[in-house]
């Protein structure tokens, strides 16, 4: 069945209230609301948060934002708290101590901080035991919630509070890592990079691929932050856009190892347009910076490459058989 | 009737948890509990348990998975030492704080640095403000005990708290010795099945556990906790009575040894209480009136019924031992415990700190006679000239 954003507004209603405290223009509430909208409207779900702008921003004490049942621990221990919650189950379940009908689906987000930095271990370890579970994560691209400090996601030279763009160090001097690739090192049954675009069909699809695959999964969800980024609140889905078009931020999925690129923009944009509307990136523009823009455009351009390099490999076993 | 066995420690421990069958037990191996995880695996690996054995990647997931599970609804366990302990410690409060009742098993080993593996205490004592109830058992039989009375404790409705039962790393954990264990369906109508009122698993309630809790709410939030924390005096003593009707061991807070008519007394924690029993005997022989007080209880602490028990007219000195220094220029954390409830209950009898054991050294009954014979010093000059001391540190 195509997917229609109309029906699956009106068929399952939100798992995520309205109410709660997070940024106009924030791109991780949205995205969250939706992932949990491809839930099956019959199935429960646990849901955790690492410690972050999601968190405290949607469960402040007496109030909770989770139709859903919520646990919160720590910062870099989410994937690890969620997966004794979902070993837990499994316990339950093999004893018969839980409703034979009763399905659970276990659904972990993270912001970046959570995810590539401090909870990176903890996410690899859950992953690689094979819970069977979804890891999100909202990659604003750095510690937002404490105040925009660099985080290993933060794109290269990046204005933050920990790089900031100064007479001699002009940002944040390293490329960002590639999470959803290391994530597919770990050889699990669905990976998935998405984000907020076209009444959110790619996110939904890959939401109810990852929920519905047997096994560890995990999708990144880029989600940008007005107040990180520097952008109009109202411009959140034009920059989902120009990461997407100008392939900043691909869409893509790996399904059992096999790289699927979801969307080759036909014209590919110049980082200028991704990069311009936000003022984290205005120290780039300045005369005599143009050589930061070039390094941007090279990275970008050869992570692209080595992205369709992939999908290629990947696939040609399949079609040589 | 009971089964007569010969286990460590560690054995033990695996034991209790066997017959206990937890849901779920998360752990990561560190010397000297590394044996209990690796028992207990192989109770999994044969389906002697219907357990979830979840392997995590460090001590911060285990108690990460270990609060996860407990609050989805089921009965979780771990076992730690020391650095394992430490890497745990932010989880340890959240566990406490979320009224999770998970029981632990912590082989007391000395916290790095430099690296340990051998026993002392600093690492229970780094947690002894997190709001865990912490049980310390003297040999294997205590240690099994105590287990087996963990959850009835931590799970009580008035409770709700986590438990660690502490034993010494290497000198019960590693030391066979004679035990007596309860048969598996004596323990498992003992235990009791586990009914969360409120579990995240629970498909009709929905449940949101571990808030952003601010100026409005923390306070009252942690005055419950210590709340709780009074309750447990109470329940560990209920469920201590009914321990005894079923094994005809008793348990109380703490244990008396030779302290009816005792002049000169010495507290300490777990397996020293062995040996200083031993040397008890020994001075008795002699005539010295040698008594000793083994703390059990550490958390809740027993104040009230110390101060009391260490106030007998009898009594002219006291020496309390403890296995890890505060390094605070005053006195071992037990000692401190001890001095104020004694202050506070206006009991004064002069008392003497003596840290001792650090790393695994060696606590001889040599030493524990020495001891003694320094309280009768005490005694005898009236006074406490230099009340932090060490025992047994290399001249």
């Amino acid at each position: 069945m195509a997917y229609n954003l109309k029906e699956v507004m009106t068929t399952k209603p939100s798992r995520f209230t309205a109410g709660h405290r997070m940024c106009a223009g924030c791109g991780a509430p949205a995205s969250a609301r939706m992932v949990l909208r491809a839930l099956k409207p019959e199935d429960q779900a646990v849901v955790c948060c690492a410690t972050g702008c999601m968190e405290v921003s949607t469960f402040m004490y007496p109030y909770t934002s989770w139709t859903d049942s919520f646990i919160h621990t720590a910062f870099e221990c989410a994937a690890a708290t969620e997966s004794g919650v979902e070993a837990a189950y499994r316990s339950l379940k093999k004893q018969g101590k839980l409703p034979e009908d009763q399905v659970t689906k276990f659904i972990t987000f993270g912001g970046d901080g959570g995810t590539y930095d401090i909870g990176l271990q903890s996410l690899s370890g859950a992953m690689e035991r094979g819970h069977d579970m979804t890891y999100v994560c909202y990659d604003n691209g750095a510690y937002m919630n404490t105040g925009i400090q660099r985080s290993s996601a933060t794109p290269k030279f990046a204005d933050t509070t920990t790089t900031p763009a100064g007479k001699v160090i002009p940002g944040k001097m390293q490329s960002r890592k590639d999470l959803t690739k290391v994530m597919v090192g770990h050889h699990l049954p669905y990976v998935a990079q998405t984000v907020a675009l076209n009444n959110f069909k790619d996110l939904y699809e890959k939401a109810e691929k990852a929920i519905y695959t047997e096994g560890p999964t995990f999708l990144n969800v880029m989600a940008p932050c007005p107040r990180g980024w520097g952008y109009n609140t109202e411009d959140l889905m034009e920059i989902n856009k120009l990461a997407v078009e100008t392939c900043y931020w691909p869409l893509y999925e790996v399904i059992d190892g096999k790289y699927v690129i979801n969307y080759k923009p036909k014209n590919k944009l110049p980082i200028e347009e991704f990069l311009k509307p936000q003022k984290r990136f205005k120290h780039m523009f300045k005369p005599g910076n143009e050589w930061m823009i070039k390094e941007f455009q090279d990275e970008v351009d050869k992570r692209w490459q080595e992205l369709l390099d992939l999908e290629e490999m990947t696939n040609k076993a399949e079609s040589a058989e | 009737m009971s089964i007569r066995e010969r286990l460590s420690g560690n054995e033990a421990v695996a034991t209790a948890m066997k017959q206990i069958n937890p849901d779920v037990v998360a752990a990561f191996p560190i010397t000297p509990s590394t044996e209990i995880p690796q028992y207990f695996s192989t109770f999994v690996s044969n389906g002697q348990v219907d357990t979830e054995f979840v392997a995590v990647e460090s001590e911060h997931s285990a108690m990460s998975a270990t609060i996860g599970a407990e609050a989805a609804g089921s009965r979780a366990m771990t076992a730690t030492s020391a650095n394992g302990l430490s890497l745990m410690w932010e989880m340890i409060y959240i566990a406490s704080s979320l009224r999770l009742p998970i029981v632990m098993s912590l082989v007391n080993r000395a916290v790095s640095g430099p690296l340990n593996i051998h026993n002392d205490h600093s690492d229970a004592m780094g947690v002894r403000d997190a709001g865990w109830i912490m049980l310390f058992s003297e040999n294997n039989q205590e240690a099994y005990d105590n287990i087996l009375m963990a959850h009835r404790i931590a799970e009580h409705k008035d409770v709700l708290l986590p438990l660690m039962v502490c034993q010494d790393g290497f000198i019960t954990s590693h030391s066979i010795e004679n035990i007596e264990l309860l048969e598996d369906n004596k323990v498992k109508e003992f235990v009791g099945k586990y009914k969360p009122e409120h579990y995240l698993l629970n498909k009709n309630e929905q449940m949101a556990v571990g808030p952003l809790d601010l100026q409005g709410f923390l306070f009252e939030h942690k005055f419950q906790q210590a709340e709780a924390m009074r309750n447990a005096k109470r329940v560990i003593e209920e469920v201590s009575v009914e321990f005894e009707k079923l094994t005809g061991r008793k348990y109380n807070f703490f244990e008396e040894y030779k302290m009816d008519d005792a002049e000169y007394v010495v507290v300490c924690m777990n397996s020293t209480a062995g040996t200083a029993k031993y040397t008890v005997d020994e001075l008795r022989a002699k005539g010295v009136k040698a008594g000793l007080l083994k703390v059990r209880m550490f958390r809740p602490f027993p104040a009230e019924e110390i101060a009391e028990a260490l106030s007998k007219s009898s009594i002219k000195s006291v020496a309390v031992l403890d296995k890890s220094d505060s390094l605070n220029a005053a006195g071992g954390a037990l000692y401190e415990d001890i001095t104020s409830a004694m202050y506070v209950n206006k009991k004064s009898v002069p008392v003497v700190s003596y840290v001792y054991g650090i790393g695994g050294r060696d606590t001889t009954s040599d030493q524990i006679e020495s001891v003694f014979k320094d309280l009768q010093k005490i005694d005898k000059d009236d006074k406490v000239a230099d009340p932090y001391r060490y025992l047994g540190l290399r001249k």
